[in-house]
């Protein structure tokens, strides 16, 4: 039985770089990748948590995380690729028209 | 006292009968005709405008004569079955028999209402057939007849009322006519104020009688004459003073005494007509009316009755003296009017004694006064609607009739022996010398200033040079006006007869109360011959001051302090605008500046605060994408530390 620890350790340091990139990034696309990478450290996670106790609920719901990532994939890069076209820019802060 | 209080009458009417039972009818033909002429004049203008002023015209003269079929039997009855009442409906019916109101629409027809019936309808008509020719060129004739006929009903039902709800309707009937006929020609804004200041501060006096009711439906359970009159020496006398200065401060207002006179000088603005009416028919004499019906209440309130003398006897000098400076011939007989009506008020608050003395003189003041106004009618109707004396002068050559009739109207109000007036005013002035030696004498100065401002009235009008303009052609009046001048005129040269033998007094004492022949301190022969002497000094003064010296187009100007206060009506509106009218306005300012400030500004203060608020929580929404999903994260960490926190704990 292997242990788990080394699995959680990266997975927590790969959802730290993304939280910070999400927090500190501009660039649309960037934010959206560290998004993903947020999303996959936790299915990690996940994973390594199943493999600990040995049944495969964990697995499952990384399933339905990617299957959730994908299609938020596709509804945000549509997005991206709308806001893009009007303003010529992927940067996160030139879109805040929807404000006080 | 002259009488003891056992003597007081009881108003107990007998069920009308026979003629009698037309008394509503006397109400209704000129109610009618208020509501045809008003309502059909207003459809259907054309054929009105033809038949419309005589239609008013018959309906009250149709009262007067039921009126005189009523009085004639009335003289047929018995002393003691000389009151009749008429029950019509029901008018308020609430609670449970016994100590619920319950206010009938009665009719209370005795000697005294068929005295005010005769005069209303009598005087009321002559004044109505005099406006035909008065009114005649005016556009909205057949309105101002059908004002004419609805001011008639109103005081009708106010004498014709056998419980004070009644006589309230016919009262407030009498306050809304008379607000219409003042401000009859409302395009001048003077007379749109003026019906305006006689109809707010007629609400004041409004005020004190409709109080008076409440009280005597709180102390009697009733507000009917016979039951009071019955059970008003039961009530403590607390109570009946109470009433007894309520009812003052009604009659006040009507009747335009001093505090609340204000009002009828102003009302000169209205039709000339209108002016008769007011003065001599209807409105003033209410709030003597009022007093003599309750004598029931004032008998047994003697300090009521002092205040009563006492402003009675400020009144009558206080028009004596605004009728002796005014240039305007409307406005020195409204003041003149005050006065009367003063001695009216001296003789009703003198008591039994004096109450039948106070319905003679104003009864002979119906027939002078209504000759007087109508008389100055015809003399502007003559001078081009000119109403300064100082523009008149020389008359008696160009209007003889008008002259004629006015001079009569003139004996008889200045108390000139054998004239009617000279039998009322005395009397009451013998009384008054009687009982109260002050107010006696006060009277007596009155009537002094009386024969000045009068004898003033009559040189600058009909004496002395013309002083009017080259474009200005007096001439007598149409029949149609000189007529009702003729009738009045007669009335008042011969409207002492009613004291022949004491009638007045016997046929009134049923209502009044019967008074034993006392006697007096001085006699009454003496009393009338110093009387007499005072108004020819006055006469005398006024024929020496006016008469023999020019008299100036424009008034001067630099005149003695007393001459100036009369010409503002001593200062009566100046009184009101210190004592009510500014601390009233500074109480609205007020009440609004704390309206404002505190009330809104609780509310509004509040709502700032929370508008404030928001303004700076909505600071958090920046619209950054990044600022949001740092809450985010704050609120992850947050939940995860609750969390460990728990499950470490």
């Amino acid at each position: 039985m292997h242990s788990v620890t080394p699995f959680i350790v990266l997975s927590s340091i790969l959802f730290t770089i993304g939280a910070v990139g999400v927090l500190t990034r501009r660039n649309a696309i960037v934010v959206f990748m560290c998004v993903e990478l947020m999303l996959n450290a936790s299915n990690l996670a996940l994973v390594a948590f199943a493999k600990q106790h040995g049944n495969l609920d964990g697995q499952v719901a990384a399933f339905f995380v990617m299957v959730v990532a994908a299609a938020e994939v596709v509804v945000g890069l549509a997005i991206i690729m709308t806001i893009f076209r009007s303003r010529r820019s992927a940067s996160v802060d030139d879109a805040s028209l929807l404000k006080y | 006292m002259m009488f003891s209080l056992a003597d007081v009458p009881v108003v107990d009417p007998t069920s009308a009968d026979g003629v009698f039972s037309l008394a509503w009818v006397v109400i209704a033909l000129p109610l009618a005709g208020a509501a045809i002429l008003l309502i059909g004049g207003a459809i259907a203008p054309k054929p009105f405008a033809s038949f419309g002023h005589l239609l008013g015209c018959l309906l009250p003269i149709g009262s007067f004569v039921i009126s005189l079929a009523m009085f004639i039997s009335l003289l047929g009855r018995a002393d003691d079955d000389r009151s009749l009442s008429q029950h019509l409906y029901t008018w308020i019916d609430t609670g449970t028999s016994g100590n619920g109101l319950h206010v009938g629409m009665d009719l209370l027809y005795d000697p005294l209402s068929a005295l005010f019936l005769l005069l209303i309808t009598g005087v009321g008509s002559l004044i109505h057939i005099y406006s035909i020719g008065y009114m005649e060129h005016d556009a909205r004739r057949v309105r101002f007849f059908g004002y004419l006929n609805l001011f008639v009903a109103a005081m009708l039902t106010l004498v014709l009322a056998e419980n004070y709800l009644v006589l309230f309707l016919g009262w407030e009937g009498v306050g809304l006519a008379s607000y219409l006929l003042i401000g009859f020609w409302q395009h001048k804004h003077s007379a749109a104020a003026a019906a305006k200041k006689a109809f707010v501060i007629n609400r004041v006096g409004d005020m004190g009688l409709s109080t008076a009711i409440m009280l005597a439906f709180v102390t009697w359970g009733s507000t009917s004459f016979t039951v009071i009159s019955a059970n008003a020496g039961g009530a403590t006398e607390k109570t009946l003073t109470a009433m007894g200065l309520l009812l003052l401060l009604g009659a006040c207002g009507k009747s335009a005494q001093v505090p609340l006179q204000a009002w009828l000088l102003d009302a000169m603005e209205g039709p000339t007509p209108v002016s008769a009416l007011i003065h001599a028919a209807t409105m003033v004499t209410a709030g003597v009316y009022l007093i003599v019906r309750s004598n029931f209440i004032f008998d047994r309130a003697p300090n009521a009755q002092t205040v009563v003398v006492i402003v009675a006897t400020v009144t009558l000098l206080w028009g004596a003296v605004i009728g002796c400076a005014k240039d305007d011939i409307k406005k020195a007989l409204a003041g003149s009017t005050m006065s009367q009506i003063g001695y009216m008020m001296l003789g009703a608050g003198l008591g039994a004694a004096g109450y039948a003395f106070a319905i003679f003189h104003l009864l002979n003041h119906g027939f002078f006064k209504a000759n007087l106004f109508l008389g100055a009618g015809s003399v502007m109707h003559g001078m081009d609607d000119d109403v300064d004396m100082r523009h008149y002068g020389a008359l008696r050559k160009f209007m003889p009739i008008t002259f004629a009739t006015f001079s009569m109207g003139y004996l008889a109000i200045i108390g000139f022996p054998g004239f009617s007036g000279f039998w009322s005013k005395d009397k009451i002035i013998e009384v008054a010398i009687d009982q109260n030696w002050v107010a006696g004498v006060c009277a007596m100065l009155g009537a002094g200033i009386t024969g000045f401002y009068m004898t003033r009235l009559m040189i600058m009008t009909f004496f002395g040079d013309k002083r009017w303009e080259k474009d200005v052609h007096p001439h007598e009046s149409p029949p149609v006006m000189t007529f009702p001048l003729i009738v009045l005129a007669a009335l008042s040269v011969l409207g002492g007869v009613m004291l022949i033998g004491g009638w007045i007094e016997d046929f009134l004492a049923p209502v009044t109360g019967f008074t034993e022949e006392a006697d007096p301190s001085i006699p009454g022969w003496a009393v009338s011959v110093i009387v007499v002497l005072i108004v020819a000094v006055g006469v005398g003064i006024a024929v020496v001051f006016v008469g023999r010296r020019d008299i100036p187009r424009t008034a001067p100007q630099d005149v003695s302090f007393v001459t100036r206060a009369a010409r503002h009506d001593i200062y009566g509106d100046d009184i009101n605008d210190e004592l009510v009218v500014r601390p009233g306005k500074a109480l609205t300012s007020g009440l609004l500046a704390f309206d404002t400030t505190v009330v809104d500004g609780t509310f509004s203060g509040g709502a700032l605060t929370v508008g404030g608020l928001g303004a700076l929580a909505r600071r958090l929404q920046n619209g950054f994408v990044r600022s949001y999903a740092l809450s985010f994260l704050g609120g992850v960490l947050l939940v995860v530390l609750a969390l460990l926190a728990v499950n470490l704990a």
